[in-house]
């Protein structure tokens, strides 16, 4: 099919059952196929042998209703759901280790207490932080801290969920 | 009382109604093959793993079966991958078991050790790892039964020899609970309802039906839709055989009568009217393809005046090639009875009025560009080959193919009336392929008569398996059009690649054949000459053994009419 040039980025939420194997054939899926998956997380639900992934992907419509499509063809998936056909709320943590020098130490507190972020480790020469929020937040608070070196970055990847009903 | 794991596999088998094996032993399975022995199941002995995968699907094929095949572990297991490939692009229903090193040495490299779960996993319908005696049971019935429902596909069971050691009490489970796999088989009446008004007003409708009206035994179905709306029908290389193509049994010396409705194959090889009715057609109708680009040519070039209808029962297949404007999803036989429903219930008005200028214009192009070659007297022309097996079999037998020129005159020139008689791997292309799918197929229905029409290419892909055919009694026909070429390869590289025949000249490279025959025990002809076609094929067909049939035709046939890849299906070569 000949692509439109709208290439957006998705959240999806996938919900499996946690059977061995079952992560590989989701990001198997992807690479078999040439989607392309940016971020992606996978953690036990509160409902037993139940496991939810969520990945942020990009594509077109026509990609990404084949990668609900392919998704949901999987055997040990229970449900696909693609959040930006809904009001959804999602975070990210990331744990962010910047220099913190003596003249710089305080900006980078005060930049830490704008965006509610815990210093989470101190040592002398650097100090860690640990932040979530999403996107925007999150590229507005390494904005600024780039500005004052950031030395390593370690985010968690995606969470989503759907605002009213369950999905 | 508790039994053994290779017990309980056997045990499981029989409630699947298992009543033959393709397999090759080896260390790893091999408590398997020693409870074998106590087991009611038939064994056939194979000569290399992937001639098991392919006997299993060409089982599966011939008798909408699920195909069982078993091997062992690591090379036994690898060898199946392309038979695994082969069933799961063409979505034929199958379960491979292989063996595997016991779980405490899983990860470790251990001897004839690989992961074929982790090989086979984008090329099966579902695969399974057993951990647990206790879980052989759960796995193998939901094994079956994944493998034949839904949209069909090959399904991998990995059994580590601890696992098919131990022992547990043996309890079949009655139900299935796979809560993530539902698949529709009811089609949507309101989309059926949509589809069917555009159909009504359809001054050129065609059908375009494929692989899944044969899976989902809805060839009755097709016929009684197709005539009572006077809906001419072309299909895909997976089709044929879903509508009958001829009226009658062809004669000795008369010609064939061709169903009015049928248009041939379309696509690359398709017929001259087949791809020209697609082109001018106003509703395509869809059942059971799905749009492969050996069918469709340039997309945008294909059926471009048309509103497209498309039924599967896989969602994935709709709107993935070409976008559609009434997507169904559902089981192709459900469908098109309600399309039946709805046909009788609304009539279209004036049908013969309405549809006689297309009937008409159809036929008047299969006037201009019939299938067509030219038989001299000195050099036997393939397509005569295939003709003569077609008048001589009276369109009744099995045809199994390999890859190739041959696989695409076979289909061209045999009419197939009946489903579940051609068996073509058409979506993975697998040389190698139609001489053990005929086995399988000989093993489901030992009394008919089933041929393989093979190139002297390909059939050396799977040769040995003509030992297992002679073993076990398979009197399988091989006709091999032997043009001492990689033919198709080399048409490729007359028209594209300016007559460079590189690596595809293969004369003076094959082996005798009819010698080859005899030393695997068979029965081996040879025809060099138009005059003795028939009677090589008549003293073949005769014979109760498995025949290797050398026809020495002209290396320079080309198939024809050919779309060239990436041009319109209107732009065809013609010769």
């Amino acid at each position: 099919m000949e692509s439109h040039d709208s290439k957006q980025r998705h959240t999806i939420g996938i919900l499996v059952q946690n059977r061995p194997g079952v992560l590989a054939r989701v990001v198997g899926l992807f690479s078999g196929r040439s989607f392309n998956i940016e971020n992606i997380t996978a953690a036990e639900t509160n409902e037993p042998g139940i496991t939810r992934i969520t990945l942020v992907t990009t594509g077109d419509q026509h990609i990404l209703s084949q990668i609900v499509k392919q998704l949901n063809k999987l055997i040990d998936v229970l449900k696909v759901f693609d959040f930006s056909e809904t009001d959804f709320v999602d975070r990210e943590m990331v744990l962010i280790k910047v220099r913190a020098e003596e003249r710089t130490r305080a900006e980078v507190l005060r930049i830490a207490d704008i965006f509610r972020a815990k210093v989470v480790d101190v040592s002398p020469h650097f100090y860690t932080l640990e932040v979530t929020g999403n996107d925007s937040k999150i590229g507005a608070i390494m904005e600024l801290l780039e500005q004052v070196g950031i030395v390593e970055v370690a985010r968690t990847g995606k969470a989503a969920l759907a605002r009213s009903k369950k999905h | 009382m508790k039994l053994k794991g290779a017990q309980i596999f056997f045990e499981c088998l029989k409630r699947e109604g298992v009543e033959v094996i393709f397999g090759f032993p080896g260390g790893s399975i091999l408590d398997i093959y020693d409870e074998m022995s106590r087991a009611d199941v038939r064994h056939i002995l194979v000569r290399h793993e992937q001639g098991a995968a392919h006997m299993a699907d060409g089982y599966a094929r011939a008798t909408g079966r699920v195909g069982v095949c078993l091997v062992t572990s690591g090379p036994g297991a690898t060898n199946t991958v392309t038979g695994v490939a082969t069933a799961y692009m063409d979505s034929v229903p199958m379960v491979v078991f292989t063996g595997q090193v016991p779980t405490a040495m899983i990860g470790d490299d251990a001897f004839q050790e690989v992961d074929i779960i982790g090989i086979t996993r984008p090329c099966t319908k579902h695969s399974y790892l057993v951990r647990d005696v206790h879980d052989i049971p759960r796995v193998i019935k939901e094994a079956f039964y994944l493998a034949r429902t839904g949209r069909p596909g090959p399904v991998v069971v990995d059994l580590p020899k601890d696992v098919i050691q131990a022992y547990a009490e043996f309890r079949y489970p009655k139900r299935i609970d796979l809560p993530g796999y539902r698949p529709t088989t009811e089609a949507h009446t309101g989309q059926i309802r949509r589809a069917y008004q555009f159909i009504k007003k359809a001054r050129h409708p065609v059908l375009y039906v494929g692989g899944g009206v044969i899976h989902a035994s809805a060839t009755e179905e097709l016929l009684r839709f197709a005539e009572m709306n006077q809906i001419p029908v072309t299909s895909t290389l997976m089709g044929l055989g879903s509508f009958p193509a001829a009226v009658a049994r062809p004669e000795a010396e008369g010609g064939v009568e061709l169903h009015p409705l049928w248009l041939g194959m379309l696509g690359m090889h398709g017929t001259y009217r087949a791809n020209m009715a697609v082109s001018h057609a106003d509703v395509l109708i869809a059942v059971g393809a799905r749009f492969d680009d050996r069918v469709t040519g340039k997309v945008s070039g294909f059926a471009p005046k048309a509103k497209i209808i498309h039924i599967d029962i896989d969602p994935t297949s709709i709107s993935k090639n070409i976008e559609v404007d009434i997507p169904i999803v559902g089981d192709c036989r459900n469908a098109l009875s309600k399309l039946i429903d709805m046909s009788q219930a609304e009539p279209i008005e004036n049908l013969q009025d309405q549809r006689t200028p297309w009937l008409e214009q159809i036929h008047n192009w299969r006037e201009t560009y019939p299938l067509r070659y030219v038989q001299g007297e000195d050099v036997i022309k393939p397509q005569f080959v295939v003709e003569s097996i077609y008048r001589i079999s009276r369109g009744e037998a099995i045809i199994a193919t390999e890859v190739g020129q041959n696989q695409m005159w076979a289909a061209q020139y045999y009419h197939f009336v009946h489903p579940r008689s051609f068996l073509s791997s058409g979506g993975l292309g697998t040389m190698g392929y139609g001489l053990p799918a005929a086995i399988g197929a000989q093993v489901a229905f030992p009394e008919r008569l089933v041929v393989n029409i093979a190139g002297d290419g390909s059939i050396q892909m799977n040769i040995q398996e003509l030992m297992a055919a002679v073993c076990n009694c398979l009197p399988v026909k091989v006709a091999i059009l032997n043009n001492r070429f990689l033919g198709m390869v080399r048409q490729w590289q007359e028209l594209f690649y300016q007559k460079n025949y590189c690596g595809t000249c293969l004369d003076d490279a094959s082996p005798d054949f009819v010698k080859l025959a005899e030393a695997y025990g068979a029965v081996g002809l040879r025809a060099t000459k138009p005059s003795e076609v028939e009677p090589v094929l008549r003293e073949a067909f005769s014979v109760n053994k498995p025949v290797l049939m050398d026809f020495v035709v002209e290396p320079d046939e080309g198939v024809y009419p050919m779309v060239p890849a990436g041009k319109s299906i209107s732009e065809m070569l013609l010769v």
